[in-house]
């Protein structure tokens, strides 16, 4: 081998255009998640914008219902796929190396492709919008027979962008499991790992057990369309309400595959910001694990109405109501670890706190969903809106946010502007509140979710959800301009970053090196 | 912050006397099951509100009085098994609480037996149909706002969007089961103050029941997305006490024969295309749009197609019989035969459509039979 090539190879990034292309570092493939998660989360966002501003009163104004349903379908889509796991993908492909003090991913290669199919998969779904018939219509858990029979031609090309999402997913969850196992430091052992890296582990276990699920169910979708089998047809004697047990079977496990390794980042920050070492550590772990089994069994919670037996909805009730009591020593856990610690409030420590609050508020709507009879009330209403967009926005978009925030000093070496992610977090914990807050009361007085036009009643709250719903969006502009102008100039900071911190990424200089941890580092 | 979040539930409590536009709770309803549903509700919203205070109460107190800058020190304290397993323990019985009564309830709500009148509900995109079995009562009840409220051009009415043209009638005081299915996609039959949502799968038949006391009007919507005009199939639900509800039937019931009757009368090409316009309003319009256009990719056009312009046999074929695997359904049943007459010879002579044909309410009476 020639050495010069070798030598350039293990010392810098390569120039242009094809360092992002061909890249196997495994920091430039998490920058490139990043940006491509936010760019997402921006597209995405537009189209909550567009959904909000037709519901700030009641008639159409703005969009014909059947684009309303588009723009629904894609909102979820892009937000779940291309947003939030992309996000946590891009945090795990930076840190956990850097946590374990492995030199990179222990797949590179499958690294690159497994970042570089999402491009690809998300232009093809966002390309169904300028085809005929429009893009898929149908909500973000497409339910058969209207994402089958009844869908618009553009849903192979949905299928195929989800076959694509999943391919990735599988690939990234391989890798971080790879990493884990193998490339730890001497003397990491399991119980020592960074909670970041436990919940990302335990959620890679949970994508490769439930992404083929989801793989399985848009296949045989593709195969009713065009294949003539009758899967979810009952005429040709299949049953709609299978799609619903096998979606749903890979979409509960994927609500948390979207906010374990927020715990993670939370369980990070939080011990940090108090000064204080986190509460319980073990208990976190295994609170971690337990949630991830439960997920396998309560799939159906989101099924209640569709008409299961009464021995169907107990168990699934149940079994639904048990998850409060991990959920619970987390936060407990949380809260111990602020109590009595010597707190201050960074911006990722206020993204952090806000999670807990606003996180647990989310929860409570959960397990108020659970209890069977009373959930005929809320199923499809405006309270299960606000409630899943609880844990998903204040939950995991604040702790990738807050994550965001604590680890910029380490990936470009400069503090961020501190005033600025004050500001950028008090409008977007404020714009948050005032868009999802009204959700629960519209919900229970009885407006159903997904409708582009509403009765009188529900006017006045719609009107103020959407004044939030522009409040929060436009704030995500600071938190753009704030990363920018870090990643140019800014106070330059120390290897440690934070007073508090603690972990093997804050042993390396800032901003990190492109290569760490060639040599692995001792934990004793 | 914290502030903020606590003063939310308390937002909740003082708000549920302003106005019906503020409205921020479940309704009680108006049968045993809703109410006990609704005071489900209320005791676990009070045990998450109380678990509420406690957990943002500690975290509030250490954001007050453990942050450096009043000098707090850190005390090194972790993994405590007594405290951990205290906090585990208690919420498990907190749920136990909460299940047994939640358990009770649902229990009851499945007590499907000895009901004194079944009615099967059908969802279609984007109506209801309900049959009274054994009555020999079967009709439609699509939404009855009209579109220029909607688009902005009218004043919107008190009951914008939550009004239909022929309610489902119930009489007061009877255990009455409905029977969902339905002809399409899947749809969810929902009335708040019946305290029913259960879905209307195709090809299944779910079941549910209400006893209503209390004679009056009850609104609700369709709960499962089903399509574009999902935000526009309202349920309505009329109960009235006994005698006035066999009125109803008897009028019904007269109705219908009136309708088969007119049938048999004979029409000119003015009156059916007059009728035919509002037909398509109600039935056609909602797809194939007011210019007969239909949406390029979903709905095909009827201005200048094939079928609207060639031999009266197919278009009748597909207008009474649908198309499978289309969202086009068979409107047999759905349309009284003077109405699908008129609508038909609508089709074949409006938008520069210039068959000239008459299709004759006889000639579907006879198809229909």
């Amino acid at each position: 081998m020639n050495s010069t090539v070798a030598a350039t190879h293990h010392h810098g990034p390569a120039s242009g255009i094809g360092r992002w292309l061909f890249t196997t570092n495994h920091k430039d493939i998490g920058t490139l998640y990043l940006w491509f998660s936010f760019i997402m989360f921006l597209t995405g966002g537009c189209m909550a914008l567009l959904i909000r501003a037709e519901l700030f009163q009641p008639g159409l104004q703005l969009i014909q219902p059947d684009f309303f349903n588009q723009m629904t379908t894609m909102h979820g889509l892009i937000m779940v796929f291309g947003a939030v796991m992309p996000a946590f993908v891009g945090l795990a492909n930076w840190m956990i190396p850097m946590m374990v003090g492995a030199p990179d991913m222990a797949l590179p290669r499958m690294n690159n492709w497994s970042f570089w199919i999402l491009p690809f998969a998300f232009s093809m779904m966002l390309l169904t919008l300028f085809m005929e018939g429009g893009a898929p219509n149908f909500g973000w858990t497409f339910y058969a027979p209207l994402s089958t029979t009844y869908a618009p031609p553009s849903v192979t090309y949905f299928i195929f962008a989800v076959h694509m999402m999943g391919i990735s997913s599988i690939m990234g969850a391989i890798n971080i499991i790879a990493t884990i196992l193998n490339l730890r430091a001497p003397g990491m052992t399991l119980m020592k790992m960074p909670l970041f890296v436990w919940t990302w582990l335990i959620t890679a276990f949970l994508l490769i057990a439930v992404m083929p699920v989801l793989a399985g169910v848009v296949t045989m979708m593709l195969m009713d369309i065009h294949f003539g089998t009758s899967f979810f047809n009952a005429a040709g004697g299949g049953d709609p309400v299978l799609f619903q047990h096998i979606f749903w079977f890979f979409g509960h496990p994927e609500v948390y595959i979207m906010i374990l390794p927020a715990f993670g980042i939370v369980s990070e920050i939080i011990p940090t910001f108090a000064r204080k070492r986190l509460f319980g550590y073990a208990s976190m772990v295994y609170a971690t694990a337990s949630i991830a089994i439960l997920s396998f069994v309560v799939w159906a919670h989101h099924m209640f109405t569709v008409g299961l037996p009464l021995a169907g909805e107990l168990f699934f009730m149940f079994a639904t109501m048990l998850i409060a009591v991990p959920t619970g020593v987390k936060v407990f856990n949380w809260v111990a670890t602020m109590f009595r610690g010597s707190m201050t409030f960074e911006t990722p420590m206020l993204f952090a706190l806000a999670f807990v609050v606003l996180f647990t508020i989310g929860g409570f709507s959960g397990l108020m969903l659970a209890i069977a009879p009373v959930d005929f009330q809320y199923h499809d209403t405006y309270f299960v809106v606000a409630h899943f967009h609880y844990v998903l926005v204040p939950g995991a978009v604040f702790a990738i946010m807050a994550g965001a925030y604590y680890w910029l000093p380490k990936w470009c070496g400069n503090y961020y502007n501190e005033t600025m992610g004050k500001v950028h977090f008090w409008c977007s914990f404020i714009g948050v509140n005032i868009t999802f807050f009204p959700m629960h009361f519209i919900g229970l007085a009885g407006m159903p979710r997904r409708i582009p036009d509403y009765a009188l009643q529900f006017a006045d709250f719609n009107a103020v959800a959407t004044v939030g719903a522009f409040i929060f969006g436009f704030s995500q502009l600071i938190f753009l301009y704030n990363v920018i102008s870090c990643i140019r100039k800014g106070k330059q900071a120390s290897a440690e970053v934070w007073e508090g911190s603690h972990g093997l990424e804050w042993t390396i200089p800032s901003p990190a090196p492109y290569h760490s941890f060639s040599e692995p580092p001792q934990v004793k | 912050m914290i502030r903020t979040i606590l003063g939310f539930p308390l937002l909740l409590l003082f708000a549920g006397s302003a106005q019906a536009a503020w409205e921020v709770n479940l309704p009680q309803g108006v049968t045993e099951i809703s109410r006990e549903v609704y005071d489900l509700h209320m005791i676990i919203f009070w045990i998450c509100v109380a678990i509420g205070v406690v957990v943002f109460g500690a975290m509030l107190w250490s954001v007050i009085y453990h942050r450096k800058s009043r000098g707090a020190k850190a005390h090194n304290f972790h993994e405590n098994v007594v405290v951990e397993i205290i906090w585990t323990i208690i919420p498990f019985f907190i749920l136990i609480a909460m299940a047994v009564p939640a358990t009770a309830t649902l229990i009851k709500m499945y007590d499907n037996s000895e009901s004194e009148l079944d009615i099967q509900i059908t969802g279609y995109q984007w109506k209801w149909r309900y049959q009274y079995l054994g009555e020999d009562v079967d009709f439609f009840s699509s939404l009855s706002t009209p579109r220029e409220q909607i688009n902005n051009s009218e004043e919107k009415g008190e009951h914008y969007l939550l009004e239909v043209d022929n309610p489902l009638v119930i009489p007061a005081g009877k255990k009455v089961r409905f029977l969902l299915t339905a002809n399409d996609v899947i749809h969810s039959w929902w009335v708040p103050e019946l305290a029913v949502k259960k879905d209307a799968i195709p090809g299944f038949i779910n079941e549910a029941w209400v006893i209503v006391d209390q004679p009056g009007t009850y609104r609700g919507q369709c709960a499962e997305l089903c399509g574009k005009d999902h935000g526009f199939m309202p349920v309505v639900v009329e109960v009235k006490p006994q005698a006035e509800y066999d009125a109803w039937l008897a009028e019904v019931k007269q109705a219908d024969k009136a309708a088969s009757e007119a049938a048999l009368k004979t029409w000119n090409l003015a009156d059916l295309m007059e009728t035919g316009e509002q037909v398509y309003a109600k039935a056609c319009l909602a797809c194939h749009q007011t210019n007969g256009e239909g949406i390029p990719g979903a709905f095909p056009a009827l201005k200048n197609s094939p079928i609207a312009l060639g031999e009266p046999g197919p278009h009748i074929d597909i207008v009474l019989n649908g198309k499978t695997g289309t969202a086009m359904q068979a409107y047999r049943d759905q349309l009284s035969a003077v109405e699908l007459a008129a609508v038909i010879t609508y089709e074949r002579n409006a938008w520069g459509n210039k068959v000239g044909d008459i299709v004759t309410p006889a000639q579907i009476a006879k198809l229909k039979e």
